[in-house]
């Protein structure tokens, strides 16, 4: 579904990403853990095409995120295909990232309105459906600053799977909710992840969440992967000092 | 009742003679203005945005238009473009709108300014969820930027039109009987100096606080766009949702 080869990521002098290859299978739930600016963001934003690579390639359903063929040259994406591409992939934020001059109604139907093409009516009747889905079906004509941070993120959930994407990508979307908030999208995301097939590529440093919803934990460090396996492996017996050491750093906050 | 026209030449004493005169100039003075406006808002937007674009030659030819015209007087360009131009290309415009054009042309660059800031200071955030929600470029400015951007851009615009309106009297220099050449007029016909500079003032000011208080309007309406100030009704429900 999701392939990295060789990918690096550099901004200015400071590299990112160096030679980085993993791929994630149809339906298959990875969490990236490991420390601030070992590089889980970047590959999240690379993926939703808000970054471009600095070499190497990345395929998202065989597609080529960076370059499409032309002839025999491979040229840069122009929007057109980037939008293609970007069908296939929702994403949601830590900040939340809802348009303010929109209510929760519309902060839903306006992209499968306006991008897919979808009636009015229809993208509502969903909407609704969603909102009721993360337990904020009396909102849909609330404004977003009326609400709480956490219900913010319900609705940018929602707001993600109304497109229908088959590969979602979390990135932190705690870390910006007070304590008593975070539970509250955390179960929601767990029966998402357990009831449907979406795709999933989470990036977050809750450790329980990371578990109860991966099949598979990758550990980055300064750009790379230093381990990866299941979350019972990686969180009980790691073989690395570094993601002992990480772990240790993390679960005694 | 009874209303009083304050045009009116029967008015008492030095208001009598003064009134009418004044209130022709106010109409041509009100005239340039919201002609001025118009233009300036006409131009400040596409150059604004094309400030902001990717693309360099885009980003180049504003900057040329927004420092050149920012950077000469109006009343340069406004004798350019009434007395320099019928020389060098034998075209003659009409004096109110020569004084429009120009105008619009030095307002419309600290206009697009405006707008450049504006949009620069929507959260790159907005973006991105744009871009993730996979709207098209066009539809990202449309949707999302300009209406966040377009609440950030009514106060310094209200200052803008207000300049506008002030700078209007320089288009008596190119003999347009706008109010300020009026009361010139009538000070250099004998009326009483004191009485016509004191309406003078009087005027401008009312006009200027007219734009203000226009431009109040927009900003409450646009600000309630984006949720900064909330409709009345729905205050009760935010606090419970704020819990």
């Amino acid at each position: 579904m999701i392939r990295f080869d060789q990918v690096v990521k550099r901004f200015g002098d400071v590299t990112v990403l160096r030679e980085l290859d993993f791929h994630v299978k149809p339906g298959e739930r990875v969490t990236l853990i490991g420390p601030s600016g070992s590089g889980k963001t970047t590959i999240l934003r690379l993926l939703m095409t808000l970054e471009r690579v600095t070499s190497g390639t990345i395929h998202v359903d065989g597609e080529c995120l960076s370059h499409v063929r032309r002839g025999d040259r491979k040229v840069p994406a122009d929007e057109r295909h980037l939008r293609q591409v970007r069908k296939k992939i929702g994403m949601v934020f830590q900040q939340f990232n809802l348009f303010p001059n929109m209510n929760v109604l519309r902060n839903i139907t306006e992209a499968p309105v306006r991008a897919l093409g979808v009636p009015r009516e229809q993208a509502e009747e969903k909407a609704r459906e969603l909102l009721d889905m993360v337990d904020l079906a009396d909102k849909a004509q609330a404004h977003p600053s009326q609400l709480s941070g956490g219900q913010q993120q319900r609705v940018a959930i929602a707001r993600a799977l109304a497109m229908e994407p088959e590969v979602l990508l979390l990135d932190e979307v705690t870390s910006a909710l007070d304590p008593e908030l975070v539970s509250g999208v955390q179960n929601l995301l767990r029966d998402i992840a357990h009831q449907g097939n979406l795709t999933l590529l989470c990036v977050t440093h809750e450790m329980n969440f990371a578990r109860d919803i991966s099949h598979r934990v990758l550990m980055f460090d300064q750009g790379q992967i230093v381990e990866e396996g299941p979350p019972e492996q990686i969180f009980t017996e790691p073989e690395q000092q570094r993601t002992r050491d990480f772990l240790q750093a993390v679960l005694n906050a | 009742m009874i209303t009083i026209n304050p045009c009116s030449a029967e008015l008492p004493g030095a208001l009598g003679e003064t009134m009418p005169f004044l209130c022709d100039g106010a109409v041509i003075t009100l005239q340039s203005a919201v002609g001025g406006s118009v233009l300036a808002i006409a131009i400040a937007l596409p150059v604004g945005l094309m400030a902001t674009s990717r693309h360099r030659g885009v980003r180049a030819a504003a900057r040329v238009y927004m420092e050149f015209f920012r950077g000469t007087s109006v009343l340069v360009q406004l004798f350019w473009l009434f007395y320099a131009m019928p020389l060098l290309t034998g075209f003659q415009l009409d004096k109110l709108f020569a004084g429009i054009l120009a105008l619009g042309l030095n307002l419309g660059a600290y206009g697009s300014e405006v707008v450049r800031g504006a949009v620069r200071a929507v959260p790159r955030g907005q973006l991105e969820a744009a871009v993730a929600l996979n709207l098209s470029p066009f539809q990202r400015m449309r949707y999302v930027v300009l209406p966040q951007a377009f609440v950030e851009m009514v106060p310094p615009m209200n200052n803008l039109l207000i300049e506008l309106l002030k700078a209007t009297s320089l288009l008596s220099a190119i003999t347009v009987a706008d109010l300020a050449y009026e009361g010139r007029l009538l000070v250099n016909s004998g009326s009483d100096q004191l009485i016509v500079f004191a309406l003078l003032l009087a005027i401008y000011f009312l006009l200027s606080y007219l734009i203000t208080l226009l431009m109040r309007f927009v900003e409450g309406r646009a600000a309630r766009v984006v949720g900064r100030e909330r409709p009345r009704r729905r205050a009760a429900t935010a606090v419970e949702a704020a819990r």
